[in-house]
């Protein structure tokens, strides 16, 4: 038998028994960016396919979610830095080998982006609503004029954004639960899983939900496929991958992983959405909160369990 | 120009004056270190071996936490050491995680602070605090560019590893065993 016991002599109580710096701020930031990016791109994809009057909440009424839900992320990575009042150093610089960077800088463009978005439609949802200047009036008419563009903006921008809140783990070589690039799909079918979610939530439409659960069901497969792939790839990999892999195989993850994320996030809601496109009669906002929950879990358990991963030495 | 250090395995009987030289030289919080002392005990009863390592930042060659770094406040000088500019600093962690030594910690003002191998002290013409006070004389540190510095001299006749190696950061900090 090979016994190997670590020692650490280091005495930090700060730093050991093991690295813990991110807490529930950036799993928020990254379930927010992929809800955000969910719904910016079904808003996108269907304008462009010239559904908007069948499909009016895709397009029109749940992305005035998307700004709040973006302010709201970057407003939970901000409380995550440490050092806050030099949160304006991240916009002085651009560094692409810094998925940090590019990450805080897409978001500055989609952010705009998704107020313009939701402006151009104000008028429709409040019919009363009246802008305080005229230019504001003028802007308004230009931006309706470029919705097109814009759609199609929005669908790259939202899936640039689903991805980067994968690489944001992934790009970590040092955290083996991290480092794979499934990790990027992965995230992005989440996100677009999540944000679909919330609009089913939202419509009222009994042919835009069902169009929207046929897609979600869909995604939801190819999201457990995805998991299997990642969970295949660790036994198949190094040590510190397997073991990393073992913290939801029987590790301290395993209850949370499969109930939350696997059972009620995404097996359940798949079931449901079926049943309820056969006819029976189930309040869609259930499949949708359970698909939010394992959302927000699955990010929460996966920026966890990394930081337990490490190299052995 | 290379710095780098050697650490003898060996000779460490793991006193940790090396760290208490650092947290003093370098006024290092209480509760944090830039180094520390690890003991490894490998094997079963009887054939048990027992390694003592003095660790620090390894200012890899290519280090992970100056490309994550979003604000380049993470930056390589000289002679190859890593440092953190503290007020460009954002205290977003990302370095920190991306560290596979976890030789990086918040600073309880807010930025990430790790060893700067004492740079302030050699551009004094000395060395590391934590090499001038080692009782054993298990630290060399110098150039590995110069034959004649003690790291060079210590690496030529000994064996030696460097940790997580497939990590890939090409580590700088060389235990000889
Ligand atoms: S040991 Fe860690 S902090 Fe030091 S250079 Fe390597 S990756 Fe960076
Ligand atoms: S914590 Fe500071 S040094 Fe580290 S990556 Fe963020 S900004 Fe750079």
């Amino acid at each position: 038998m090979k016994e190997e016991l670590f020692v650490s002599g280091r005495n930090i109580p700060n730093i050991d028994p093991y690295l813990n710096i991110w807490h529930w701020e950036i799993p928020v930031y990254l379930f927010l960016g992929g809800l955000a990016a969910g719904i910016m791109f079904f808003a996108g994809l269907f304008l462009v396919l010239g559904k908007e009057k069948e499909m009016p909440t895709t397009v029109k009424w749940a992305p005035f979610l998307v700004p709040v839900a973006l302010v709201l992320g970057l407003f939970a990575l901000f409380l995550d830095l440490k050092h806050q009042l030099y949160f304006w150093r991240l916009y002085t610089t651009i560094r692409m080998e810094s998925p940090m960077s590019w990450g805080a800088w897409t978001l500055m463009i989609i952010t705009p982006l998704s107020f313009l978005w939701a402006a151009s439609y104000i008028k429709e949802a409040i019919p009363s609503w009246k802008w305080p200047m005229s230019i504001l009036d003028k802007m308004e008419k230009l931006i309706i004029q470029y919705r097109k563009p814009m759609a199609w903006a929005m669908m790259v921008l939202a899936v640039i954004l689903g991805v980067y809140t994968g690489i944001l783990l992934s790009a970590f070589n040092a955290r083996p639960l991290w480092n794979t690039s499934i990790l990027g799909p992965l995230f992005l079918v989440s996100g677009l899983s999540t944000g679909l979610a919330a609009i089913i939530w939202m419509s009222k439409s009994h042919y835009e939900r069902t169009i929207l659960s046929k897609i979600d069901i869909t995604l939801i497969g190819v999201e457990l496929f995805l998991i299997i792939h990642l969970l295949m790839g660790f036994l198949a990999a190094t040590e510190v991958q397997i073991e990393a892999a073992n913290l939801f195989l029987g590790g301290s993850f395993t209850v949370t992983f499969w109930v939350f994320v696997i059972i009620l996030g995404l097996i359940v809601p798949a079931i449901l959405e079926i049943l309820e496109l056969v006819g029976y009669k189930i309040p869609l906002w259930i499949p949708s909160l359970l698909i939010l929950i394992g959302g927000f879990m699955f990010r929460l358990i996966m920026v966890e369990a990394g930081q337990i991963t490490r190299y052995l030495y | 120009m290379r710095y780098a250090m050697a650490i003898d395995t060996k000779k460490c009987v793991g006193c940790g004056d090396c760290v208490v030289a650092c947290q003093t030289e370098n006024n290092v919080p209480i509760g944090y270190c830039r180094d520390w002392i690890v003991e490894n005990v490998a094997g079963s009863y009887p054939n048990v071996e027992v390694e003592l390592r003095s660790e620090r930042c390894n200012h890899c060659d290519n280090s992970p936490c100056v490309r994550c770094c979003p604000t380049g406040a993470s930056h390589i000088v000289e002679g190859g050491i890593v440092k953190v500019t503290h007020d460009e600093c954002i205290g977003c962690g990302a370095c920190i995680q991306s560290c596979p030594y976890d030789a990086r910690y918040s600073h309880p003002e807010g930025y990430v602070d790790k060893c700067t191998f004492c740079d302030h002290r050699l551009a004094k013409g000395q060395t590391t605090a934590c090499v001038a006070v080692c009782p054993t004389s298990c630290l060399y540190f110098g150039d590995l560019e110069d034959p004649n510095s003690d790291v060079s001299k210590a690496l030529k006749n000994r064996s030696w590893k460097v940790l997580a190696p497939e990590a890939g950061t090409k580590p700088q900090l060389y235990f000889l065993t």
